[in-house]
């Protein structure tokens, strides 16, 4: 459908500050161009590969859980000391991950940023996702994963509880509370699109399908008093969620005796390194999203450009976080911080230290020139080395602090197996196979609340 | 013999002439109608008199209930039903049943907004009147109706059509039941 033409009109708003919106759009062609890829573009090529190669390891995760539910945890190469090896490092980095979903979909709505119109649907779906996966890793560790409901506070016949002052606990509800929630948010946004996609729909079973998520959605203007209620409502109790997940993610360490772990710094540089690689996961899903789908009039390098400036400053204070961890162990004068800090940077793991030093603080410096931030190829690289980063941060956390902590009688080193591989890159197949399914059946983009941000002069006019 | 009316629809191309016509529908008198459009306007509310929603209360109590149902279950766990003496540490160990008091809170507040919108909007409602008409597909694209409704006392079919005739809309349409 050719956008309406407006010139001069067109050029004004292209004169102001960048637009989040590529000029000469109208609510019609933003409606048809986001609604087409589910219901008209049908199986391009990429997505019967990328779907059939994330299916493929989707099944070798299943295979791996089958093994592992057969076999017991050994498998996994997880011992004393060690108890804590790939499945927490990939739990929390999972987790990490989603928290840029609600970053973008509740703070920033809170903070009235249009550019996360754009973006918000598909950062949400990664939540949503994220956390599926990060589910999988604790429930499996816990070796028998069919009494998880012992974690429920249920009256059982055993009448014993689980135990509400430990932070694992404080986990089960944190993490359960966020996905629920997030799946909440997800929909309430997804309403009004669906109900664009069931008007939309040519097949009987389109129609009835949308229809019934929809609910009979018809855009009245009651509806929306309560809708957007509604959201503000969700964005408001989302915000203090998402900070309160990763916080007690950290705590789960910070409250133990460990050295390393046992600090104060946790949560703040737990939730700003969450949006960190949050950030780097949706630039790592947004860029091949819009160049496949050809979506670069709504996610804009303006777009890129931001996420990149979100990167560049939490990299910042996840680079603090790593500069007062060296600070305070000096600073403290406490042998065991003192020498945990040592064994750290240069014991058996030191290259992972400073591995993590170059891939989280060093090379994502380069977003400070804004070339490179126009650069899509380079983002995307940039993004990938900041998940690389991100997660091997949570190694150098969990492994480094667990295999050397007080008496030398009780050291251990830590190698994951074949099938701690696995299962990590199991769960990445197993992400990547849902963000696909979603892209092919829901709106990637927020139709409804792009509109909202078409300029004032296509707005459509009389006709 | 005529079908009955639900009531007359007008189509508009811009969110500014659905917000005029309300107005000017609201001034005339007009109460039982609605207005449809594929963004959230504002100014409908305003210029539609419709009353804030009641959602937050309703999102108030759940939230209550869910901070003091979360607290109370830990409490009863650690205190009344399952007391654990650790050290003589006392049992209503507080500031550790935040986190998951907090989450509770969350968690029944969240369901309960979501719940409640629904329930608000009416929905859901597979059926209604105005999906009969067949251009009100583009009510979640790109057009902007307004519906008068026939139950409204001051709705007459010729006097109300002229009425919308007035406001320059695309099109004034009949909506059957």
């Amino acid at each position: 459908m050719p956008p309406e033409k407006l010139g001069s009109e067109t050029t004004t708003v292209a004169a102001g500050p960048e637009p989040v919106l590529a000029p000469g759009h109208n609510y019609a062609t933003i409606s048809d161009k986001i609604a087409a890829v589910p219901l008209e573009v049908g199986w391009p090529r990429f997505w019967i590969v990328g779907f059939t190669i994330t299916f493929s390891i989707v099944m070798m995760l299943l295979a791996t859980i089958t093994w592992l539910l057969a076999r017991g945890v050994g498998i996994w190469g997880i011992n004393i000391p060690v108890g804590w090896g790939f499945d927490i490092i990939n739990f929390v980095w999972w987790i990490g991950i989603g928290h840029a979903g609600t970053l973008i979909s509740a703070i920033l709505l809170l903070l009235k940023q249009q550019w996360r119109m754009s973006i918000s649907r598909s950062a949400e779906a990664m939540t949503l996702f994220a956390v599926a996966c990060a589910g999988i890793f604790p429930l499996l560790h816990t070796g028998r994963p069919w009494l998880a409901y012992w974690m429920l506070p249920i009256p059982t016949v055993m009448s014993m509880w689980p135990q509400p002052r430990s932070p694992l606990l404080w986990d089960v509800f944190a993490v359960s509370t966020y996905g629920i929630i997030s799946l909440v948010f997800w929909y309430v946004g997804l309403i009004p699109d669906l109900a664009t996609m069931r008007d939309k729909a040519r097949s009987r079973f389109g129609q009835v399908a949308y229809g019934a998520l929809a609910l009979g959605w018809r855009g009245s203007a009651r509806h929306w008093n309560h809708y957007e209620m509604a959201t503000l409502i969700l964005a408001g109790m989302s915000t203090p969620l998402v900070l309160s997940v990763h916080t007690v993610v950290s705590f789960d360490f910070a409250i133990s005796l460990i050295p390393g772990w046992h600090t104060t710094i946790f949560p703040p540089y737990f939730v700003a390194g969450a949006i960190y690689s949050g950030f780097a996961m949706v630039l790592t899903l947004a860029i091949p999203l819009r160049a496949w789908y050809k979506m670069q009039d709504f996610i804009t390098m303006k777009h890129i450009d931001n996420m990149c400036k979100v990167m560049l400053a939490t990299g910042w204070i996840v680079a603090y976080g790593y500069l007062m961890e060296a600070f305070m162990s000096w600073y403290s004068g406490n042998f065991w911080e003192l020498f945990m800090m040592k064994n750290r940077a240069t014991g058996p793991y030191g290259w992972s230290y400073w591995m993590l030093i170059l891939f989280n603080v060093l090379i994502p410096q380069v977003l400070w020139l804004k070339k490179a931030r126009r650069n899509v190829a380079l983002v995307f690289i940039t993004a990938i080395i900041i998940n690389i980063g991100m997660w091997l941060e949570r190694f150098v956390i969990i492994v480094t602090s667990l295999a050397r902590d007080f008496v030398p009688s009780s050291w251990g080193m830590y190698y994951p197996t074949k099938y701690d591989w696995s299962m990590f890159i199991g769960t990445i197949g197993f992400f990547l196979c849902l963000m696909y399914v979603f892209v092919r059946l829901l709106p990637a983009l927020s139709i409804f609340e792009i509109r909202t941000i078409v300029p004032r002069a296509e707005k459509g006019g009389s006709h | 013999m005529r079908k009955p009316l639900y009531g007359l629809i007008a189509e508009f191309a811009a969110p500014e002439q659905l917000v005029y016509a309300a107005g000017e529908a609201h001034s005339e008198g007009y109460r039982k109608m609605d207005a449809y459009s594929p963004l959230p306007i504002e100014e409908l509310h305003h210029v539609m008199h419709i009353p804030d929603t009641k959602l937050p209360r309703f999102v108030l109590a759940a939230g209550l209930l869910g901070s003091i149902g979360g607290f109370g279950l830990l409490y009863w766990i650690t205190v009344i039903n399952y007391p654990h003496n650790v050290g003589g540490r006392p049992l209503n160990s507080w500031p550790q049943y935040i986190p998951i008091t907090f989450e509770t809170t969350v968690l029944l507040a969240g369901l309960t907004t979501l719940v409640t919108m629904i329930a608000l909007c009416g929905l859901p409602m597979p059926y209604h009147p105005v999906f009969n008409v067949p251009r009100f597909r583009l009510a979640s694209r790109d057009r902007f109706f307004l519906c008068i409704e026939a139950e409204d006392p001051r709705f007459d079919l010729q006097r109300t059509r002229q009425f919308l005739e007035s406001l320059h809309p695309h099109e004034v349409t009949e909506v059957e039941i």
